[in-house]
């Protein structure tokens, strides 16, 4: 492996992979509970994910619309539209919680 | 502290008796959520609760620490139930230890408050019109808004 490839591999290693859960009712409507996605380089946010998820159209852009009320994690932590998301990030998003 | 999120039933007695070894102890506060046969003006008869393994345990351990932080308390212990439940169920439990009833009621009602906001758990309930997700509620919201009220006073 000459040092070209190594370049090549470290590109890999940084593409930013992410993986996207959903739950409950929004896990229902979308009609998947997981994906794998690989982050274009202008989406830096959990906000500018669901804004890139909802521009699927369809069933996405219904569930996904701003006046939704959706709630994010990123990381298993509450997060909001302005958290930042990288590489390797487990980004979810779901109704407001109904626990208790 | 003991987190635990389980399908299986819990003995409340056995729980609280688990938490009596330390001598300081002198209150524990405990409450226990059932499922009740009706909700939003419909009868319910079946209700499955979802949840995000991993995040579940972590948000439950924050509130826990958020609790202790506040309270002079020795002991906490929560349990959540998952999958299917019917009326009369228990669903939820949690329970603090401490030196005085005064920190073990109040810490005990923080973490319930803040379990209903911020843990994630979905409730999805049977009814004769059919399936539907639970919504959450403002009041809900507002309960846990109010320690952030103390926090600022």
């Amino acid at each position: 492996m000459d040092s070209s490839d190594l370049e090549k591999g470290r590109a890999r290693a940084t593409t930013s992979q992410v993986t996207v859960l959903y739950f409950a009712r929004l896990r229902e409507a979308l009609g998947r509970d997981a994906e794998d996605l690989a982050l274009p380089a202008d989406v830096r946010t959990a906000g500018a994910l669901r804004d890139l998820l909802r521009n699927r159209g369809g069933v996405w852009e219904t569930e996904l619309a701003a006046a939704k009320p959706v709630r994010i994690a990123v990381n298993q932590s509450m997060a909001n539209v302005n958290t930042a998301i990288g590489a390797g990030d487990e980004i979810a998003f779901f109704p407001p919680v109904t626990g208790g | 502290m003991s987190i635990r999120v389980q399908t299986e039933d819990f003995e409340v007695g056995a729980e609280l008796a688990a938490m009596r070894g330390d001598r300081a102890i002198g209150a524990i506060a405990c409450f226990v959520g059932l499922v009740r046969d009706v909700n939003d003006g419909s009868a319910v008869a079946e209700l499955t609760l979802e949840h995000y393994p991993g995040m579940t345990e972590k948000a439950l351990e924050d509130i826990v620490s958020q609790a202790k932080e506040r309270w002079d308390i020795m002991d906490v212990r929560v349990i959540h139930r998952v999958g299917t439940l019917h009326p009369t169920d228990q669903i939820v439990f949690v329970a603090v230890a401490g030196a005085h009833r005064g920190e073990a009621f109040a810490a005990c009602e923080f973490v319930m408050d803040y379990l209903k906001t911020q843990a994630p758990f979905w409730k999805k309930e049977q009814t004769p019109g059919g399936e539907r997700w639970v919504d959450a509620r403002a009041s809900d919201d507002a309960a846990a808004q109010r320690w952030h009220a103390h926090e600022a006073s």
